[in-house]
């Protein structure tokens, strides 16, 4: 077995692949791809190995998907892309861009599922070339209460994940940055919220049923029953079938807090996560606090937090890590990869000493470890 | 017949054609006719609300119109520019 992996990296700029050999030790890069396009998100298909979707857009051009059979050779467009339908209503939706492609279930071969901005899901059943607007969600009576037109992030209100449960292909989690979790039991029919106990600081409710800004959520691969979640406002974690999430972000160090754009759990290990924090203090600089970037790891379900800085700067490092910017891959040691607002890809085992790999990228938005020729 | 002008936005989509003849009365149809030709060409340029896309520009003449209904008469020239979308 090898341990070669694939980095898919999507930025502000365009996309590169970086491809190392079996030790994860030299990368060769193949790039740039669509070279001033937008790309949020680069994402190869576990099933088949060689599909690959990219979220595209570019400062002038509306979005579009760009599909790729022959792992990342040759492009073509979709025929269809996301789009919601055509209505006479004055808040009319239009896709801005696609922010989130996700595989559908190892059951469904050909499925992936696209979270857009402004906040709507969407379905392909022929591997990424026509899309369907999902009207369980897309439609639902409480669409507009769960995504108010008024609402945040700077680039736009966003289905920023969909999370689909292995075990099950008909159970689903989206996070969105209007509504906070949705959860669905029958493949996205139907939805309800599932934010208990999570805070919305910026709100005079402070633990509503919607309304939270769910930045990351992810299953532990091992234990699909326990969601983790960095919010807006904390670091969460839940234990299906409860439906209270715990804040175990009140454990990290007060002088760092638990804000933060992404949090991964450990590939075998249900009981370790990392995180990756940001300055959250007075206006929000969303930079590594101090300029001092770290991640922080919990070997115990959040109840401690333990810092790993090294191999990074230790002053003067504004970065910030976003959404789709932190991943891990199945390797043993598991590597763990960032990429940074700086246009920097660094690695680490497990957290342990962090090395870098490419310097000088566009910002980075999105970092996704594959395996290469598995 | 509508002479139209692509900016190097669409390039990729017409072969580096810059320079094109399309058919149609309106706007929409011209751009219809281009997207049969060049399909994709369209939605990058018209969202799914028949809005022009925010930083796009579209212009008849030396007119600028925001409607795919505004009219084309035979040899006008519908100018197609990617505008001001930031750094």
């Amino acid at each position: 077995m090898t341990d070669a992996i694939q980095l898919l990296v999507g930025t502000r700029k365009g996309a590169w692949i970086y491809r190392s050999d079996a030790r994860r030790e030299t990368w060769r890069v193949q790039g740039p791809i669509f070279l001033g396009s937008i790309v949020n998100h680069l994402v190869l298909d576990p099933r088949d190995g060689t599909t690959m979707l990219m979220a595209a857009s570019t400062g002038h051009l509306g979005p579009t998907i760009f599909r790729s059979t022959d792992g990342g050779e040759t492009w073509a467009e979709a025929k269809s892309p996301p789009a919601f339908a055509k209505s006479d209503d004055p808040r009319a939706r239009a896709v801005d861009h696609s922010f989130w492609l996700e595989p559908g279930h190892a059951s469904e071969p050909g499925v992936w599922w696209a979270g857009v901005s402004p906040p709507g899901l969407f379905r392909s059943a022929d591997g990424g070339e026509t899309w369907d607007s999902v009207a369980g969600f897309n439609d639902h009576p409480r669409y507009w209460d769960w995504c108010p037109p008024e609402a945040g992030t700077p680039d736009g209100s966003l289905l920023n994940q969909v999370v689909i449960d292995p075990r099950d292909a008909r159970r689903m989690y989206v996070a969105t940055s209007s509504g906070g979790v949705f959860e669905t039991a029958d493949q996205g029919q139907t939805w309800s919220p599932l934010n208990e106990n999570v805070a919305c600081d910026f709100q005079p409710d402070r633990y509503p049923e919607f309304g939270q800004d769910a930045h990351y959520i992810a299953l532990s691969p091992t234990n699909p029953d326990r969601l983790w979640q960095q919010n807006h406002c904390g670091i969460y974690r839940l234990d299906r079938p409860a439906t209270r999430w715990e804040r175990i972000g009140d454990a990290m160090p007060r002088e760092i807090g638990d804000i933060g754009f992404t949090i991964v759990p450990h590939a075998r290990d249900a009981d370790t996560a990392w995180v990756w924090p940001m300055d959250g203090t007075d206006v929000w600089p969303r930079t590594s606090p101090g300029g001092r970037p770290a991640c922080y790891r919990t070997r115990d379900g959040g109840a401690s937090w333990e810092r790993q800085d090294r191999g990074l700067p230790t002053e003067q490092a504004w970065i910030t890590v976003k959404r789709q910017a932190f991943c891990a891959d199945g390797c043993d040691p598991m590597g763990l990869y960032i990429g940074t607002t700086g246009g920097e890809l660094w690695m680490s085992d497990e957290g342990e000493g962090w090395r870098l790999i490419a310097a000088h990228l566009p910002e980075i938005y999105s970092v996704v470890a594959a395996p290469l020729g598995a | 017949m509508t002479h139209v002008l692509i900016p190097s936005q669409l390039t990729s989509y017409t072969g580096g054609e810059t320079r094109l003849e399309a058919a149609g009365s309106t706007v929409g149809a011209v751009l219809e006719d281009l997207d049969a030709r060049f399909p994709g060409l369209k939605f990058r340029v018209i969202d799914e609300q028949d809005r022009v896309r925010r930083h796009m520009r579209l212009y008849v003449g030396r007119e600028e119109t925001r409607s795919l209904a505004a009219p084309l008469a035979a040899g006008d020239e519908l100018l197609i520019f990617g505008a001001l979308s930031g750094g």
